[in-house]
C-alpha cells in the first residue's frame, strides 16, 4: 500500500515537472497538480493534528469516523458556492456561535493555504 | 399590566446583580437534570453514575467484564492501609473528618464559610496532613488518589448531597465553575457543554461522549489509558489540553469551582467510586 502511494506521488510529479518543461500539453497536467491538491487535502483533512475532520464528520475513504457532525457528501450540490464552503471551514461560528466545529481559520488551527487544500478535497464529495 | 412586569423585573435584577442575573442552583439543577433524562428517555436516573456505560450496550458490556476483576482493587487497599497508618504525631486521618472519614464522601466538595474556599475531598485529605506534620501529598495520582478511592468506596450508595450556603462568596464559586463549563475555550474552541450535554452520547472519533450528569461519582477513577488511579482534576487537565487549551492546576480554585459546579448537578446520584474506565 505504501509503495503504491510512493509510486503514485512519483508519477504525478513527473507530469507536473513535464508540464513546467513545455513537453506535455497544459491540460493533463493542470489535472495531475489538481489531483495532487486534492490528495494533499485529504491527508491534511484526515491527519489528528490538523484537520481531524473524521472526529466528526464521515467521509469516504477515512475510518471510525464520528458522528457529531453531517456526513460530508453531496459538497457540489450543498455548495454552488466555493467560497461558501472555505467561510464554513474558516469560521462557522458564523453560521452557529454555539457551533462545535472549530474555527479552523479564525483561530489559525490550520493555513490558509492548508484551507484552500481542505476545500479542494471536500468540494470533490 | 406590562408595566408592572417590567417594575418587578427590575427589582429583580437588581438583588441578583452580583451573579449577572443568572438563575439560582436549584433551578440550574432541575433544567439539567431533565436535559439528560430527555436525551436519553430509557436511561433510569441512578444509571447516569456510570457514565459513558449508562448508554451503550456495546461498551457496557466490556466494562462487565473489566469491573468482575476490578483494576482499583488494589489501590482501594493501599488507600485503606494509608489511611488507617499514624502520622508520626499519633494521630489518623480519621480524627480531621466527620463521622471518622467513614462514609462521608457524597458531601464533597463544600464551601467552607470560614475560609471562603470549595473543599475538596483531596483538599481536604492534604489539609489534614499539614495540620498534623506531615508534608503534602501529590495532587493528580498515586497515594492521595488511593486514599480518596477508599473514602470513596465507604462512601458506595449514599446520594450526592452538595449544598451551596447562603454566602455570596458560595455563589460565586458556583457561577464561576458553571461558567468554565458552558464557556468555549483553547484553539479548537470547545465548552464541556459542547461535548458532554449538547453532543453526549455521540461518538467524537471512536469514542462515544460521556453525560457530565454523573461526571463525579465515580472519581477516583482507574483508567487504561493511564495504566493508574487518576483524580477528577486530572481529567479535567486532560479535557482541557485536548481542546488545546492551557489546563489549570489541580487543586486550584478554577477546578474546585468547577468540580463544585458539576458535583451540585450530579446531586441525588449515588456515589460509586472509585470506577474503572478505559
Ligand atoms: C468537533 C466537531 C467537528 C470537527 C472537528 C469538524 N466539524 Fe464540520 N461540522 C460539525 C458540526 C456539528 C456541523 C453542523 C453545523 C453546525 O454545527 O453549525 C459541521 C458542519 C460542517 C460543514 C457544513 C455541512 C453542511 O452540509 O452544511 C462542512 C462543510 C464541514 N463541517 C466541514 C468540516 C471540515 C472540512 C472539517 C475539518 C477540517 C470539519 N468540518 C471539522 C462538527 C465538526
Ligand atoms: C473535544 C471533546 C471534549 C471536551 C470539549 C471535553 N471533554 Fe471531557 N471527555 C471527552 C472524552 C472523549 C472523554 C472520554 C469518554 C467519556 O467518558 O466521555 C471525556 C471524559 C471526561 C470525564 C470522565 C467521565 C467518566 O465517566 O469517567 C470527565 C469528568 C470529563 N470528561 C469532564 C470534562 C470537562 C469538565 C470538560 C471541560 C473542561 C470536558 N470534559 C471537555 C471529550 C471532551
Amino acid at each position: 500500500m505504501q509503495r503504491r502511494t510512493g509510486i503514485h506521488l512519483t508519477a504525478a510529479s513527473i507530469l507536473v515537472l513535464a508540464g513546467t518543461l513545455g513537453t506535455a500539453t497544459v491540460q493533463p497536467a493542470a489535472a495531475a497538480e489538481a489531483k495532487s491538491v486534492i490528495e494533499q487535502g485529504k491527508a491534511i483533512a484526515f491527519n489528528r493534528k490538523k484537520g481531524n475532520c473524521l472526529a466528526c464528520h464521515q467521509i469516504e475513504g477515512g475510518s471510525l469516523p464520528g458522528n457529531i457532525g453531517p456526513p460530508l457528501v453531496g459538497m457540489k450540490a450543498r455548495y454552488p458556492d466555493k467560497a461558501k464552503l472555505r467561510a464554513q471551514i474558516w469560521d462557522p461560528t458564523i453560521n452557529n456561535p454555539n457551533t462545535i466545529m472549530p474555527p479552523f481559520g479564525r483561530h489559525k488551527i490550520l493555513t490558509e493555504e492548508e484551507i484552500d487544500k481542505v476545500v479542494e478535497f471536500i468540494y470533490s464529495l | 399590566m406590562k408595566r408592572f412586569i417590567g417594575i418587578a423585573l427590575t427589582a429583580a435584577s437588581i438583588t441578583i446583580l452580583p451573579t449577572a442575573g443568572t438563575a439560582s442552583p436549584e433551578s440550574d439543577l432541575k433544567a439539567f437534570r431533565a436535559y439528560f433524562m430527555k436525551r436519553f428517555p430509557n436511561v433510569p436516573f441512578d444509571e447516569f453514575a456510570n457514565g459513558v456505560y449508562a448508554i451503550d450496550k456495546v461498551s457496557r458490556e466490556q466494562w462487565k467484564e473489566i469491573e468482575e476483576f476490578p483494576p482499583y482493587e488494589i489501590d482501594i487497599e493501599k488507600g485503606k492501609k494509608l489511611f488507617n497508618t499514624p502520622f508520626k504525631n499519633g494521630k489518623t486521618y480519621a480524627s480531621c473528618f466527620p463521622n471518622g472519614g467513614i462514609g462521608i464522601r457524597q458531601n464533597y466538595p463544600y464551601f467552607d464559610t470560614t475560609t471562603g474556599k470549595v473543599v475538596t475531598l483531596e483538599s481536604a485529605i492534604n489539609a489534614c496532613r499539614v495540620r498534623n506534620g506531615e508534608k503534602p501529598l501529590k495532587w493528580k495520582k498515586g497515594k492521595i488518589a488511593q486514599i480518596s478511592a477508599y473514602m470513596a468506596y465507604t462512601s458506595r450508595g449514599k446520594r450526592m448531597n452538595i449544598k451551596i450556603p447562603d454566602d455570596p462568596r458560595a455563589l460565586a464559586a458556583y457561577e464561576r465553575g458553571k461558567f468554565h463549563f458552558y464557556a468555549k475555550r483553547g484553539q479548537l474552541n470547545m465548552a464541556c457543554a459542547d461535548c458532554h450535554m449538547y453532543n453526549a452520547g455521540n461518538r467524537i472519533r471512536a469514542d462515544i461522549l460521556s453525560p457530565a450528569l454523573g461526571h463525579v461519582t465515580h472519581f477516583p477513577t482507574y483508567r487504561s489509558k493511564w495504566g493508574s488511579l487518576g483524580t477528577l482534576h486530572r481529567r479535567y487537565a486532560g479535557c482541557n489540553k485536548q481542546v488545546r487549551a492551557k489546563p489549570y492546576k489541580a487543586q486550584s480554585d478554577e477546578y474546585r469551582a468547577l468540580e463544585y459546579f458539576e458535583s451540585y448537578m450530579s446531586n441525588g446520584l449515588p456515589v460509586n467510586g472509585p470506577g474503572a474506565r478505559k
